[in-house]
């Protein structure tokens, strides 16, 4: 009987471990490795003392901080722009028509799609000597491939933003279109029935139907365009880069030394996404209470 | 008024989904493709030749690629059924505490996580291993396992299960035969979404793998931004097909849980 009790007791704790034990390890033992490093016990060079110049040395450099605004700055926008491009299909196509189906599903193709087969695309497609500026000079508007606007390997990261919305817009669409789906059109109904105009319906009835699933997935989106490594490092310029690339640059140096720095620039990248995430949920709260 | 806003919807979506794919499709059978031309000059299947010859090593990349993803996907399984059944269906103390220890792993860029990690790995002998790599793609799959499956037991009454034990079936037979059939739906779409989480990675396996794990993203990379369009076009499409899969098996159930939608912001 105690046995019994003591397996039904136990019961929870097995079925967990597994799990606990593999993120702990892994997970858990890069994070303490990481930062043992940033701040100075790197033994394989011969550190083995406490220190913070690491993280002194990176938050003094010009460079850090260029770097750390421009990984907001593509993050946030590509973020702002996904969403209300996804807002707006999703009132299109929340209409049944004829090929609504169809469409819907065209729209959903780039969700599995992986960013690297993207990114090759989208190459293909907005360099100077791409599909796009082909067509232009089809069209006569430019002569040269100089002609043609640069948008990969550009400061301002174009191609970057064009990857990620063709990835992204389809994602948060797809979650926001399901709500609406859902919902029916009764209640704009009665708000027209009520005089509202289509701004007013969009506004007070439909929007905050949709906001909670536009900042659940928004969320993930800003956390992984912070994150992402792949995309800035192929279609960006090499100064000034996000702080991904530029952590992973310092750790793949041939000077070791350099290691405790990339590994204080990663640890502030995980602080920094971790205030900024936490920062959005709470916005995110207050937005859907209110 | 709403007809004209349909109809640039309608257009903007069919252009804007194929646009990034036409090139890949037409550079991959071009030969002789001179700028300002919009269609190639020449066409050939050589870079289709190449993708499929030793030398590329995509035909290598491509089975190493499933190799990881599968076995990630039966460990995913493996140690993230039971801990999901036991999160949505029990109240125990620190609850909160587990969930958050296997979301943080969401949150936290995996690029500082595997720059630790590969200190860690080589201290380990895990580096340039497969089974190295295999246990970093696990960090962010794990923890999307779970939370789908979260969900899916959530709405899982173990009423069955219960009539089951009652009239005399064995664990296992109550796994297969009453647990199993009605959480397949979600397994099935979380397993994918593992599969594609694991299939996509790059910066974890190139770290980890050192160059001697060669999976399929390691071979296209460099051929991206490379002079080679035709082999980068090429190959860049065997990287997408078992997504295209996936996108067909699973398009039904795309947008009717979140849960599963949150795994595909991580692709």
């Amino acid at each position: 009987m105690n046995r019994l009790k003591l397996m039904e007791k136990l019961r929870v704790p097995m079925m967990l471990f597994p799990a606990i034990a593999i993120i702990v390890v892994l997970f858990g033992g890069g994070m303490i490795s990481g930062v043992g490093q940033s701040v100075g016990y790197f033994p394989v060079i011969g550190l083995n003392d406490f220190t913070l110049d690491y993280y002194r040395d990176v938050l003094t450099d010009d460079g850090f901080m260029t770097s750390l605004w421009l990984t907001f700055r593509l993050a946030f926008l590509s973020t702002l722009f996904a969403s209300v491009l996804a807002v707006a299909f999703a009132l299109v196509l929340r209409h049944a028509f004829r090929g609504s189906r169809l469409l819907t599903l065209i729209y959903q193709v780039p969700i599995p799609i992986p960013h690297l087969v993207v990114a090759t695309g989208i190459v293909l497609l907005v360099s100077q000597s791409g599909l796009l500026s082909r067509g232009s000079v089809a069209l006569g508007l430019t002569q040269t491939p100089r002609d043609f606007p640069v948008m990969v390997f550009d400061p301002a990261g174009v191609a970057i933003q064009l990857t990620f919305l063709w990835k992204e817009v389809p994602f948060i669409g797809v979650v926001v279109l399901a709500v609406l789906k859902s919902v029916g059109p009764q209640y704009e109904e009665i708000a027209r029935t009520l005089g509202a105009n289509s701004w007013q319906r969009f506004r007070y009835v439909l929007f905050p139907l949709m906001l909670p699933g536009i900042l659940s997935t928004s969320i993930i989106v800003f956390a992984f365009v912070f994150a992402n490594y792949e995309i800035p490092l192929l279609l960006g310029v090499r100064h000034p880069t996000t702080l991904p690339v530029m952590a992973f640059r310092n750790y793949q140096d041939p000077d070791l030394a350099l290691r405790p720095q990339a590994m204080a620039i990663s640890m502030i990248l995980a602080v920094v996404a971790i205030i900024l995430l936490v920062a959005y949920k709470r916005l995110a709260k207050y937005a859907v209470e209110s | 008024m709403q007809r004209t806003f349909r109809w640039l919807a309608v257009i903007a979506i069919v252009l804007g989904v194929a646009l990034p794919v036409i090139p890949q499709i037409i550079w991959s059978l071009a030969h002789r493709w001179l700028f300002p031309a919009l269609l190639p000059t020449e066409w050939s299947m050589s870079s289709w030749e190449y993708v499929f010859s030793p030398s590329s090593r995509v035909v290598e990349g491509f089975m190493n690629s499933l190799e990881i993803a599968v076995f990630v996907c039966i460990l995913s399984i493996l140690v993230g059924l039971p801990a999901a059944r036991a999160i949505a269906l029990n109240d125990f103390k620190g609850k909160g505490i587990i969930e958050w220890l296997l979301m943080v792993p969401i949150i936290v860029p995996g690029i500082v996580s595997t720059l630790g990690i590969h200190q860690l790995f080589i201290r380990l002998h895990l580096t340039n291993t497969f089974i190295g790599v295999s246990l970093v793609h696990l960090i962010p799959c794990i923890p999307y396992m779970v939370l789908v499956m979260v969900s899916v037991f959530s709405n899982y009454g173990t009423e069955l299960e219960d009539t089951a034990r009652t009239l005399g079936a064995g664990p296992i037979r109550v796994f297969l035969n009453v647990t199993l059939p009605g959480i397949l739906p979600g397994l099935m779409v979380a397993t994918m979404f593992t599969f594609l989480i694991s299939w996509g990675q790059y910066i974890t396996t190139v770290l980890i793998g050192g160059g001697t794990i060669v999976t399929l993203p390691v071979v296209l990379f460099p051929f991206i931004t490379g002079i080679n369009y035709s082999n980068a076009a090429a190959i860049s499409l065997v990287f997408v097909a078992p997504a295209i899969l996936v996108l067909i098996f699973t398009s039904r159930q795309l947008g009717q849980d979140s849960a599963v939608m949150g795994g595909f912001g991580r692709l």
